[in-house]
């Protein structure tokens, strides 16, 4: 018997339990949660008449798209955008603790015009193939502009023309900038100057980016919202999880005993680590990345249980335990690389091709099955190790076999 | 290993079993397709205010004598807990009578309301985000075919990817068939199935392709699918035993709006424990045994 191999087990474990314990909650709490799940803001904005645009179904509807584009921009998960009546168009976006900003963005005509010293406008938003926020060498704030071929052939037109002269750059009939024109430039490209921030630059390219909107929009009211799952379901839901999760303890001390109790400890530490990922990346958690985790989760038992059924089959064939423990380990590896890859490749395509809960689904599977190869078999061996070479328990049937 | 029952010989009633699944789902889905819910379709949105501060279970509740009780209910308005008086209730689209009686049991049940609006709310899943969600499951199958033909071999690939589009298809063709309700939730549920089904599949590939290296003439491939199944056979169980335990949980237990999730989640599951181990590996089987036979016929007739 050696003690010091079983009290750095019990070291182990313990400190898993206690940092679980202490950090699982808040840590889970302070995770930034979707619509779905927490609520967020719900906006009402509406088309209206002006002179230069009436509002016509097909406005409406490019409306809504340009809008969708905006919002995925921002990088806010899993939004509700949706018509109601002719004429208004709700937008639900996730717990957004300052919304003023983004909703300010989400409702803006976004017009862009190049303008002459005569005030005449030569080119458009529509002109532009593509807008990206830079920081040059002398350190300004710039969104730099890449036109259409037509708009480039406009570009250099306009150009041509006003050597000499300056040329206004309007978003929405306010001035951005006006530089003075030194030499015509051909290549399809300028920059936006006298931005104040990377931040108000980004905003613009976005804005430019996703395109102008046809009809002028009003914001008619915002206001706070609850989870769209209902906050009795999430209730009820959080409930249910606490559930599974216990019945599948349950299960592995039943049907492993010892080996089944480490990879609780295994598990509890995968979602632990799952949790710090999360948090570390800015994740936003909704339901399909629930999904994932739930995929995920089970994949780590069905590793756990793979590896305890072959060590199960080699002591019986008369191995000694150890050496057992070693090639259920051994052998199920190449089983565990194969399904996991396999599965990470789907979540990797899922991932690049997928848009909101498809993505959504994604990351959490993606992380999900990492840390999962890594808890049930490097996690669970480790401790197995230590716990099988303090040589206390001896007989097989406490691990499982 | 003693005489267990031969899974692989009576391959053909799986075939036919898997057949009678499938069928009726497909036809089904091709006749009346599915039940959308209001995230495809769109419906009604009721914004109400109340006398007095309500929770969502209470207008659920009530809501559920019309068979309303997936609908999405949230509270509204700055400073909520549990309780607020303003909600959003969002339903499929009601006739100005199936309103009234809504409305009615609303104020006897929960309370006094004023109706701040009512109207027609458009779809929130896109046609678009459908489609797109198809395609990467598509292209995610490809790409594990590519996979699997590299790590085991073209044949195995393509019957792991016939057993997952199986599970796919059973679960579509039980929602259809029930014309259970579809949400937005339901595309996160045939991910997971589309994951699970796979990682299950590969394990029972994987002891085939072990027992493979060390296969002897005397055993025909039939009998040696047969063993390999048997082998992981108890892991086959105890994994799908413990995911079903979570997703039982999660369907009992769970929300009303978590129910579509939870209940494709739960067809799914055993579809995929049951193709794993029926389907998959019998038609490699078949595949196999035809390749080989038409080997050796190609090899007489050189002879």
């Amino acid at each position: 018997m050696r003690w010091g191999n079983f009290t750095s087990f019990l070291v182990v474990v313990l400190a898993i339990i206690i940092v679980s314990g202490i950090y699982m909650y808040p840590l889970a709490l302070s995770i930034k949660q979707g619509l779905d799940l927490q609520g967020g803001t719900h906006v009402v904005l509406e088309a209206v008449d002006t002179p230069d645009a009436k509002v016509d179904e097909d406005a409406v509807q490019r409306v809504v798209k340009i809008i969708e584009r905006r919002v995925n921009e921002l990088g806010l998960t899993e939004p509700i955008i949706q018509r109601q009546g002719e004429r208004r168009i709700i937008v639900e976006l996730p717990g957004v603790k300052d919304p003023e900003k983004a909703i300010e963005m989400i409702g803006k005509t976004a017009l862009l015009e190049f303008q002459d010293e005569s005030g005449n406008t030569v080119l458009t938003g529509k002109d532009l193939k593509d807008a990206k926020a830079q920081i040059d060498q002398s350190n300004r704030n710039l969104v730099s502009l890449e036109f259409s071929q037509e708009g480039a052939e406009k570009f250099a037109d306009l150009t041509r023309k006003n050597v000499g002269k300056h040329i206004a750059i309007l978003l929405d009939k306010q001035m951005l900038t006006n530089p003075v024109v030194e030499e015509p430039i051909s290549g399809g490209k300028a920059v936006i100057t006298g931005n104040r921030s990377i931040e108000e630059a980004q905003r613009i390219a976005i804005l430019l980016r996703s395109g102008s909107l046809p009809v002028k929009m009003e914001i008619l009211e915002t206001r706070t919202v609850g989870p769209t799952l209902g906050q009795d379901s999430k209730d009820k839901s959080e409930f249910a999880f606490a559930v599974s999760i216990i019945a599948i303890v349950v299960f592995m001390l039943l049907f492993y005993r010892l080996s089944g109790f480490v990879a609780n400890v295994a598990l509890l530490m995968y979602i632990l680590l799952l949790l710090v990922i999360m948090k570390m990346l800015n994740a936003t958690l909704t339901l399909p990345g629930i999904a994932g985790i739930i995929l995920s989760m089970g994949m780590a038992v069905d590793t756990s249980v793979l590896i305890f059924e072959r060590f199960k089959e080699e002591y019986r064939g008369g191995k000694t335990l150890r050496a057992a423990m070693d090639a259920g380990f051994h052998r199920a590896f190449a089983t565990i690389i194969d399904s996991h890859v396999t599965t990470l490749i789907a979540a990797a395509v899922l991932f690049v091709l997928g848009t909101g809960p498809v993505k959504g689904f994604a990351v959490t599977l993606g992380i999900g099955i990492l840390l999962s190869l890594f808890t049930a078999i490097t996690a669970t061996r480790f401790m197995l190790k230590m716990l099988m070479n303090a040589n206390i328990f001896k007989n097989g049937k406490i691990f499982g076999a | 290993m003693t005489a267990k029952f031969d899974i692989i010989k009576r391959r053909y009633w799986w075939f036919v079993f898997s057949a009678f699944l499938i069928i009726p789902g497909l036809i089904s889905i091709a006749v009346q397709g599915f039940n959308l819910g209001i995230d495809f379709t769109g419906g009604t949105l009721l914004d109400l205010q109340f006398d007095r501060p309500v929770s969502v279970y209470e207008v659920r509740e009530a809501l559920k004598e019309h068979q309303l009780e997936n609908s999405t209910i949230q509270l509204a308005g700055t400073g909520q807990g549990d309780k607020a008086q303003n909600v959003f209730i969002r339903t499929k689209i009601l006739t100005e009578e199936e309103r009234k009686a809504v409305a009615n049991d609303l104020n006897t049940k929960v309370g006094q309301f004023e109706v701040l609006r009512i109207e027609k709310v458009g779809a929130v899943i896109g046609s678009e985000l459908t489609r797109q969600a198809a395609i990467a499951v598509l292209i995610s199958c490809l790409v594990m075919i590519g996979y699997i033909s590299w790590r085991f071999e073209f044949k195995f690939a393509v019957s792991g990817i016939a057993a997952l589009l199986h599970d796919v298809i059973v679960v579509l063709g039980v929602f259809s068939l029930l014309q259970k309700e579809i949400d937005a939730t339901f595309v996160a549920a045939i991910l997971t199935i589309v994951g699970y089904s796979i990682n299950d599949t590969i394990v029972i590939f994987d002891r085939i392709r072990e027992n493979l290296k060390t296969h002897r003439r005397s055993e025909s491939f039939a009998d040696m699918v047969n063993r390999s199944i048997w082998q992981v056979m108890t892991r086959s169980i105890y994994t799908v035993l413990t995911v079903l335990m979570a997703v039982v949980a999660l369907y009992l237990f769970g929300g009303e709006t978590t129910k579509t999730f939870s209940f494709a989640l739960l067809i799914g599951i055993l579809s995929g424990c049951y193709s794993s181990i029926f389907n998959a590996s019998p038609i490699w089987v078949t595949w196999k045994e035809i390749a080989d036979r038409k080997r050796l016929q190609a090899r007489a007739k050189g002879a």
